[in-house]
């Protein structure tokens, strides 16, 4: 039985877009107003954009009432420059999705496996 | 062009901001901070004995002057202890510059000696935190730290600093600009014009008006709305004094401790314009139930606020002054004669309960007759509990910035070190820290900055000798069961004041407790005034956690009439 809690895969209900400052302290700031709501990010993707003094950031989030209140948030952030929330369909996340089910390695493990580092990732 | 030290350029920066006073305390990882702060001849150091200690004593200035003001902490515990007087001043919308050392860079992530990750700790309670990487940093982070804690909604700002980036030495060619709260942007005209005639078109309005009208100062503004339009005005904890809680139409505070006729009137208003709130928990009780009849106005500087508790029929983002000013402009004087007589109807068979009102040695007798000698003009900070709400409900506030609690965070041991940093601020008022036996020993080392300051703090203490609000919720909530709320042994608080170089009345003794008010403060320096309570005193009325703001418990007037 699933935990009450588990999602079907594979669904992804928003994607919240970012365009951030790069340094070492943002994802802190953007992570940690979800975790102190108990709000999950379902997935993360992070990449540098242009000289990579900004970077760009996708969090695939359940869409709930809740939305609403992160983005005021995240726009009040002072390394956040741009928030734009896209609807579950964004491509970041389904070829992150195909990229992901291609390798076999991550299909769920038992607790504790050790899964030999291939570099992919 | 000189050449100067990451140290020297921090303190140079401030100096430039305007800083006249900071506190703090050194330690290992600021040591470079400090040296330079020893050679500027514009900036005293106020040496706190705890860093909670020199966070509220930034945090009272700062109330008090409506600007940014700055304290340091060495790195590790000295981080650590600081956090709570940032978590405080974050809730409660108060610019402050906390500045840390920290280890040096190449030790950072080690487990060093004193390192914390201070950057990391303070994430989540700061406006914005800076780890500085260089010098060169510091000439854009400073004025910036400053720029972001004034603008918008207030709040803290911390800056970690490395030890080796304050011994950096780099050339510095030209200073920038001291960093200034942003301009607010002009209110919106069409909704200006739809929240003017959704007021012309109410019959029973209120304004609800909090902490954000203190900051924009518009009390004046409401104040005048409120006498032209026939529009009482009820205030939160953090809004006391935007308009004198004497002034005839003042409701005083809502919610949880409110007189029965406040929120009995917001239960039947048909418009709220909630100014500067956040429609808090405490001010509103359960929220379905609150002013279930009214459409609501909201204006509040912070976008995230608007439509969070409560959705506003007409929500507006920006600052209440520059609201109030383009409202006032759309309204004309409109009287509401049948609602004020319903506002003095209740008002005066739902009055607050202040049961021994006339007796100083009772707890709102205390608070009548504590004000009565320290003036009209008297700074008033609080600790938390019981006291604090008797001080909400019946110490007339009539100004503002003038009313120093620690509203969002609740913090015990707020009051002492707040009332330095307020003297500090404003150093010709009398400042009265009214305060509770549990509360005062939360920071009570400060005493030892006290004396050394020699600032004229005169210190309430109401002694019950346990958590006094813990008790009284035990007694009402859980069955009498007082557990772990009673201390059992009695300090003897005078001596501690003596021993600290306080001096010391006792209210207890005292044949004349007024005469003896009137005799501690006439003398300039600091005194403690020590008020035994009873701990069965409790604050009333009150409405149970959870419960809507219409079922109050206790405080009836006939209850009173007993007594």
């Amino acid at each position: 039985m699933k935990p009450p809690n588990a999602k079907p895969s594979g669904i992804v209900r928003a994607v919240i877009q970012l365009t951030v400052h790069n340094h070492p302290g943002v994802m802190s700031h953007v992570c940690g107003l979800f975790a102190r709501r108990a709000f999950n990010l379902d997935g993360i993707a992070c990449l540098p954009v242009g000289d990579g003094s900004r970077s760009r950031v996708w969090l695939a989030i359940e869409d709930d009432r809740r939305v609403d209140q992160m983005v005021k948030q995240l726009q009040k952030l002072r390394d956040v420059i741009e928030v734009r929330l896209h609807k579950a369909e964004h491509a970041v996340f389904m070829k992150l999705e195909d990229f992901f089910k291609a390798h076999p390695e991550n299909r769920p493990q038992p607790v504790g496996a050790v899964v030999e580092g291939s570099g992919a990732v | 062009m000189s050449r100067l030290t990451g140290a020297q350029i921090i303190i140079r920066l401030l100096e430039r901001q305007g800083v006249r006073i900071l506190s703090g305390i050194p330690g290992g990882a600021n040591l470079p901070m400090y040296d330079a702060l020893s050679q500027s001849t514009v900036i005293r150091h106020v040496l706190a004995r705890h860093e909670q200690g020199a966070g509220f004593i930034a945090q009272g200035m700062s109330r008090v002057s409506g600007v940014p003001e700055v304290c340091f902490a060495t790195s590790g515990p000295g981080a650590t202890n600081v956090l709570t007087a940032i978590a405080d001043a974050k809730l409660d919308s108060i610019p402050l510059i906390c500045i840390t050392g920290q280890v040096p860079q190449a030790l950072i992530g080690t487990d060093a000696f004193q390192e914390v990750d201070t950057y990391g700790l303070s994430v989540p309670i700061t406006k914005h935190n800076f780890l500085v990487r260089s010098a060169a940093e510091l000439l854009t982070i400073i004025p910036e730290a400053f720029s972001i804690a004034a603008s918008g909604r207030p709040g803290p700002v911390l800056i970690d600093v490395p030890k080796d980036v304050q011994n950096q030495a780099i050339e510095v060619d030209a200073w920038p600009e001291p960093g200034a709260r942003l301009a607010d942007e002009a209110a919106d005209h069409e909704t200006v014009a739809a929240a003017a005639a959704m007021i012309a078109a109410a019959k029973r309005p209120i304004l609800y008006v909090g902490g954000g009208t203190i900051q924009s100062g518009s009390g004046e503004l409401i104040r005048a709305m409120s006498e032209d339009n026939d529009i009482p005005v009820t205030m939160t904890l953090m809004g006391l004094g935007a308009i004198a809680t004497e002034h005839e139409r003042s409701l005083g505070m809502l919610g949880m401790h409110a007189a029965r006729y406040t929120n009995a009137l917001l239960e039947e208003s048909d418009l709220l314009i909630a100014a500067g709130v956040r429609f808090d928990d405490r001010a509103t009780g359960r929220v379905a139930a609150f002013c279930p009849n009214a459409n609501i106005i909201h204006v509040d500087i912070d976008p995230s606020e608007l439509h969070k508790i409560k959705r506003a029929h007409i929500g507006v983002v920006g600052d209440v002054r520059v609201f109030m000013e383009a409202l006032s402009k759309h309204m004309r004087s409109q009287k509401r004669p049948a609602w004020l007589a319903r506002v003095s109807e209740l008002k005066s068979s739902m009055p607050l309960a202040m049961p021994g009102s006339g007796d100083a040695r009772q707890p709102y007798g205390l608070m009548r007759a504590v004000a009565r000698v320290a003036g009209d003009d008297a700074i008033v900070t609080t600790d938390v509990g019981q006291h604090q709400m008797w001080a909400a409900q019946a110490y007339p506030i009539n100004r503002p910035r003038r009313w120093l609690t620690s509203g969002g965070l609740g913090t015990m041991g707020f009051g002492l070190p707040a009332a330095i940093g307020a003297a500090l601020a404003d150093p010709a008022a009398t400042v009265v820290c009214i305060t509770g036996d549990g509360s005062f020993q939360m920071n009570i080392q400060e005493l030892a900055t006290l004396a050394e300051e020699n600032l004229n703090v005169k210190i309430v203490l109401m002694n019950n000798n346990s958590l006094g609000l813990v008790h009284q919720q035990q007694d009402l909530f859980y069955g009498n069961r007082v557990f772990a709320a009673d201390y059992q042994y009695k300090v003897d608080f005078l001596k501690i004041a003596a021993g600290f170089g306080v001096r010391g009345y006792d209210l207890g003794v005292a044949k004349d407790p007024d005469a003896m008010l009137r005799h501690a403060f006439s003398e300039t320096g600091p005194c403690l005034i020590h008020a035994p309570i009873d701990a069965s005193e409790k604050v009333f009325p009150m409405v149970p956690p959870g419960a809507a703001n219409k079922d109050m418990i206790g405080g009836e007037i006939h209850e009173a009439a007993k007594r």
